[in-house]
């Protein structure tokens, strides 16, 4: 699929944005948990589009809240 | 041991539990008789022997002693019996099993349709996937074989060819079309092995197939189906009896054919009756059956139809367990009892009890109690003794049991003022449907409650009714009072204010006061003292006091707020006393009451509970003295009013008018996505819409200060569309969310012409209601009635379910430690709860007000 740059441009769209590895084991360590135990994200998914992403990334996906600004919220890769 | 409620001594634990069928062998062994006729009693009336209520199978008359076990009517539970039967029947409940065994197993040889090599590969990994994956992964595995196996056609054993069986529902199983009877059934399913028995699903420790084929039947006691004795001093046996007895009847009648050597014809037309009879008699409601029936034409209530259904004993008996200590009726509202309290009928007092435990330093007290018995209140209904037993306070055993009180009884004693309960109304969506109230005792048959509790229950008093529960352990009252009890639960969770606040009078009063009223000193006093006010203190000394300055006198001397009233004009409290604006719903209300979500943070609940009942005590006080009288007269319209609101409804009409003919012409411009006639449609209601408010404005601006506007204004009930509907035009009906355009072909009424699409033909209804509407518009309003009606019935149960899944699927989430939010498995599901971190239910509205606890540490 051609990456349609509407989508992802689109207002109501959070902002997604691929992990390094480094900072992947930095969330790991501060919510002391395992890659299991992240919610996931399917790699189809279409706010990954154009990210380049594979199986095991961690997304950070930043929202807009009325009461708190912004908040962060982490989605591991999963394939199916 | 009555004493000591936490010992509980295990001798025995149910570690796993198996469900068999009987075969043949077992059920001659658990009967005790055999049933061989159908007679149940002889001339004297007495169980004939042999019979289906043959005393050997229990005993269902008092006085009378069981043959088998010798103990008497409630003490022996009743034995089995049986009865041979003449020819073998298939049991309607395994046909599915009887089908699939016949079809996977080879009807020479017996045995699975599947190579040995196959078979013992199957047996282990059967094994294996249910230590692995469980029994459903199991069962899955099973089907596949069955389906691999009768596929198969001819034996791999002995090389015959098999044929095609099929099942003629509901017992008659056909192979190539030719009938199959239930003894070559049999006699086949007996040469099944038993390691090929496993491999579809059944094991022959616990069920042989042939056994699903019945040749002896079990004969459930006769104390599962008692007969019971009319007034005419006729016995009337129960639906199982009867049916049994139909099965015995042909039972016998089929062995005297055979034994006679009748021709085969008979035979087997009898061997199908028995066939159905044995078949209802398990269930009565198979779909290719007629249902055997009473002579009054019902149909008889067999095994199954026992069990099964919402009556059925496992949803009725089983699942459904009433509690005790618990009461219903219908609700009244009492404005002059505790927010935290109860009103409970007398009758209800004395018939719910709380144990309480006799010591040596209450003794006396107890006593008197027990003096006063059952009948005067309050008194007391039972008294337990340590070893457990229950005497019931009878003015014959009273003397008795106050002789034999010592320390270590229990008396359970009447409900008295002061007491826990908790309180509940159906459907109980969230905590707040269930509160701890206190009781306090009270004359007539309703549960009170003080007005100001029904928002969180929903309650109305239209003949609502409510469930009162009586904890009865110190601990459940200890949970109760701390978790449960009304002032821990003003502040919802789901908002950040108050679900619990003021309504109707205490509202529209405390307006009332404090925008109009001017009193003296000592009135103002008698105001107070009235709303059960007796500290004066911050009265002053001036003569003539106004409503602030009386309402002043109940907030705390600290007090200090900025707020907004309901029309937008400041209301500023400082140091307790209210310097300007009115006191209307936005003060005191529920879901909105920033001034009260402000005292219950610097006050605490106990204080905020104890204000909140003085202001609406106050407000109905007030309306008491001055009165709030509405009439006709409220929305009388200066005639400059009626002739503007006049002018708009012609102008809108007019409106209406040239967008039909626009329509008609074809010049209407449409709007994206819309259809010319839906272009029209939204385009009508546009204009409509606007027209009836522009009249509403036109009303409000009018009207003169009476009981209506200012019950609208205070937000105590109505609003400005109820105003508009009164005063000046009712408006659009809609059916739909169209307007209304079924009934006659391409009109509404017949009064109209065909395809008359202006507003009156429509459901415009330009009369206010106090003109007065015309036929037609009445009609129009009552189809908007029936409408609303139909769409609140269908949607309640749908946004019940909706619900009721919402929230089986986040009952286990929690907040952790950490702030995450996590299922059972630590899955993270929020990262920070609610993505923003704050707890609800200690926040202002959802949010925190940093400036205002900033203000607060600077100042104190
Ligand atoms: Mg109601
Ligand atoms: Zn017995
Ligand atoms: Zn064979």
């Amino acid at each position: 699929m051609k990456v349609d740059p509407k989508i992802i441009n689109h207002v109501l769209m959070p902002k997604h944005e691929k992990l390094s590895d480094r900072q992947k084991q930095e969330i790991l360590k501060t919510y002391n948990i395992t890659e299991g135990q992240l919610p996931k994200i399917k790699i189809k998914d279409a706010g990954l589009m154009g990210l380049d992403v594979k199986r095991g990334d961690v997304i950070r996906i930043t929202r807009k809240t009325r009461t708190a600004g912004t908040s962060y919220f982490y989605r591991v890769v999963t394939d199916v | 041991m009555a004493d000591d409620y936490t010992a509980i001594h295990v001798h025995k634990k149910v570690q796993s539990i198996t469900f068999q069928s009987f075969s043949p062998k077992m059920i001659k062994k658990i009967a005790v008789a055999k049933v061989v006729t159908p007679e149940l009693y002889d001339k004297e009336g007495y169980p004939v022997d042999g019979g289906l209520m043959d005393i050997r199978l229990g005993v269902i008359d008092p006085g009378l002693n069981c043959k088998t076990c010798g103990s008497r009517l409630k003490e022996c539970q009743g034995h089995f019996g049986y009865i041979e039967l003449a020819r073998p029947v298939i049991h309607i409940n395994f046909v599915a099993h009887i089908l699939a065994a016949l079809r996977t197993t080879c009807r020479e040889c017996g045995r699975l349709l599947l190579k040995q090599a196959k078979i013992n590969k199957l047996l282990e990994e059967l094994k294996q996937t249910e230590k692995e994956d469980g029994l459903d992964a199991k069962r899955a595995k099973i089907k596949a074989i069955i389906t691999s196996a009768r596929n198969t056609t001819s034996c791999p054993h002995c090389k015959t060819r098999q044929q095609k069986i099929t099942l003629e529902k509901p017992t008659t199983f056909l192979e190539n079309e030719k009938r199959v009877n239930p003894i070559e059934i049999r006699s086949r399913l007996e040469k099944i092995p038993d390691e090929d028995i496993s491999l579809i699903g059944l094991e022959s420790e616990f069920i042989r197939p042939e056994w699903m084929i019945l040749t002896v039947m079990l004969i459930p006691p006769v104390t599962m189906r008692p007969s019971i004795t009319l007034e005419t001093g006729e016995r009337s046996e129960d639906d199982l009896t009867h049916k049994l007895g139909d099965i015995v009847r042909i039972n016998q009648r089929l062995f005297e054919n055979i034994n006679a050597g009748a021709p085969e014809i008979i035979v087997e037309d009898l061997w199908d009756l028995l066939q159905y009879h044995v078949t209802t008699f398990f269930d009565n409601a198979v779909a290719q059956l007629p249902p055997a029936r009473h002579r009054s034409g019902q149909p008889l209530k067999t095994i199954s139809e026992r069990l099964k259904s919402k009556e059925g004993r496992i949803r009725h008996n089983l699942a459904g367990k009433r509690t005790n200590f618990s009461s219903r009726t219908v609700i009244s509202p009492d404005p002059r009892i505790g927010m935290n309290e109860v009103g409970v009928p007398k009758i209800v007092a004395q018939k719910i009890t709380i144990p309480e435990t006799v010591t040596k330093w209450n003794m006396d007290y107890i006593k008197e109690f027990i003096e006063r018995g059952a009948e005067n209140y309050p008194g007391s209904n039972y008294i337990i003794r340590p070893d457990g037993k229950r005497k019931r306070i009878t003015d014959e055993t009273k003397e008795q049991l106050l002789e034999e009180l010592q320390p270590g009884y229990v008396v359970e004693r009447h409900l008295m003022d002061g007491d826990v309960a908790i309180f509940n109304r159906q459907p109980s969506l969230h905590k707040m449907s269930m509160m701890c109230h206190r009781v306090k005792v009270l004359p007539g048959r309703t549960f009170r409650i003080n007005p100001a509790v029904c928002h969180p229950y929903n309650a109305d008093f239209d003949g609502d009714e409510m469930n009162l529960h009586v904890p009865q352990t110190e601990e459940a009252r200890a949970e109760a009072e701390i978790l449960m009890e009304v002032q821990t639960q003003i502040i919802s969770p789901r908002y950040g204010l108050s679900v619990i606040g003021c309504i109707q009078d205490a509202i529209s009063g405390n307006y009332v006061l404090t925008k109009f009223i001017d009193l003296p000193r000592k009135e103002a006093a008698e105001l107070l003292y009235s709303a059960g006010i007796d500290d004066f203190s911050k009265l002053g000394t001036k003569k003539i006091l106004n409503g602030r300055e009386i309402f002043s006198s109940i907030l705390p001397e600290d007090l200090d707020f900025e707020g907004k009233a309901k029309d937008g004009t400041p209301v500023v409290i400082k140091k307790g006393k209210l310097v300007e604006g009115v006191i209307d719903d936005n003060a005191f209300g529920s879901e909105k009451a920033l001034l009260f979500r402000r005292i219950h943070k610097k006050y605490g609940k106990d204080f905020t509970l104890k204000l909140m009942e003085q202001v609406s005590l106050l407000g109905i006080e007030t309306l008491l003295k001055y009165g709030l009288s509405s009439g006709l007269s409220d929305i009388d319209m200066p005639k400059e009013a009626t002739e503007k609101i006049e002018e708009t409804l012609t102008k809108a009409k007019q409106a209406t008018e040239d967008l039909i003919k626009q329509f008609r012409d074809g010049e209407l411009e449409i709007l994206p996505g819309r259809s010319m006639e839906e272009t029209l449609e939204l385009k009508i209601m546009e204009v409509l819409n606007k027209a009836r408010n522009e009249t509403g404005n036109i009303a409000q601006e009018y009207a003169k200060v009476s009981a209506t506007t200012i019950m609208a204004r205070s937000g105590a009930r109505g609003g400005p569309l109820n105003m508009a509907q009164m005063a000046a035009c009712v408006g659009q009906q809609a059916m739909r969310g169209k307007r209304i355009g079924k009934g006659y072909k391409g009109r509404t009424l017949s009064c109209f012409k065909e395809k008359d699409l202006s507003a009156e033909a429509r459901g415009f209804v330009e009369n206010s209601f106090k003109k007065g509407l015309t036929p037609a518009e009445f009609f129009f309003g009552s189809i908007t009635g029936r409408d609303s009606l139909m769409d609140t019935a269908l949607r309640t149960p749908k946004s019940g379910y909706l619900y009721r899944r919402l929230a089986n699927a986040m009952q286990d989430l929690k907040v952790e430690y950490d702030g995450t939010i996590r299922d059972s498995a630590k899955k993270v599901v929020q990262f920070k709860y609610g993505e923003d971190g704050i707890d609800v239910s200690r926040s202002e509205n959802g949010t925190i007000n940093i400036k205002q606890i900033i203000q607060d540490v600077v100042e104190g």
